[in-house]
């Protein structure tokens, strides 16, 4: 039985995300929060809820919901790589 | 056609998109958001996009004379300022004071705002949005004014980021007949959630 079971410590600095890259990561899901909220203290914005009765321009437009997909867009699509960039670069601030 | 307040969310949208891109970009500095080329276009290729937007709005939207000349002109400098943006982050252009294209786009989008909408502050909810927006557009174009001349300073970069983003929860809020803080002028229509 092997007991060389070796694995990779990252660096204390590497480990913890800096301050900026928080700040980024945060972005995304304080959108999406807002757009949650937005969506149950204002529901009848969301006129899917109740479709009955609404012509399609009301059925498109969905503002909490737009404003949920643009926070999980920021999120998924453009933090990542600010965040990996910010990392590579070494800040520590 | 869609009613006006749904065009407003619209491009609520696309601003609170801008706002959070360029708040990331004040957060990480140019240097690190630049790293990326795709990165590099993504917020003047926005703002271009929303100038490009704003022409069906010219066409379609003629309610007078006022609102064409005023989508019209807001158009062109926003396409004015996006395709300097690009042209900077390709380096086609190299001159810092390309980047007053940012405020002059601000101001004279403040000033269209202001400039067509004919009703007082507390007519409408409708009213209330676009002088709201116009004042905050035109506070938004001293912010700019003032990045090409302290082109480091995270504070001002920041502060313009969340400008849109303030921009964007005002254009959310434009409903086009209903009450403002209570008032709402028996002219203004009837009133809809």
């Amino acid at each position: 039985m092997s007991t060389q079971v070796a694995t990779k410590a990252e660096s204390r600095s590497r480990a913890r995300r800096s301050t900026r890259a928080l700040a980024v990561l945060a972005i995304g899901p304080a959108t999406v929060l807002a757009g949650f909220i937005w969506a149950m203290l204002q529901p009848y914005r969301i006129t899917l809820l109740d479709p009955a009765g609404q012509g399609f321009w009301w059925l498109v437009s969905e503002p909490p919901l737009y404003v949920i997909a643009a926070g999980l867009f920021f999120h998924l699509v453009i933090a990542p790589g600010v965040v990996a960039d910010s990392e590579e670069g070494g800040e520590s601030r | 056609m869609p009613p006006p307040e749904h065009v407003h969310w619209w491009f609520a949208t696309g601003l609170l998109l801008l706002g959070l891109c360029m708040l990331a970009r004040a957060i990480v500095g140019a240097d690190v958001w630049d790293r990326r080329r795709w990165r590099r276009y993504l917020w003047p290729g926005l703002l271009f996009a929303l100038g490009i937007a704003l022409w069906p709005v010219t066409v379609f939207f003629t309610s007078s004379t006022m609102h064409t000349i005023a989508h019209a002109v807001w158009a062109q400098v926003t396409m004015l300022a996006g395709a300097v943006g690009l042209a900077l982050a390709a380096g086609k252009l190299r001159h810092p004071l390309w980047s007053l294209t940012m405020p002059l786009a601000l101001a004279v989008s403040g000033a269209a705002f202001l400039v067509h909408e004919q009703n007082g502050w507390l007519f409408s909810r409708s009213a209330f949005v676009h002088h709201m927006s116009g004042w905050v557009l035109l506070g938004s174009s001293l912010v700019a004014l003032a990045l090409p001349f302290r082109p480091r300073s995270a504070a001002l970069a920041a502060a313009l980021g969340l400008t849109f983003v303030v921009l964007a929860v005002v254009l959310y809020a434009d409903r086009d007949v209903a009450p403002v803080f209570g008032h709402l002028s028996p002219e203004a229509g009837v009133p809809h959630r």
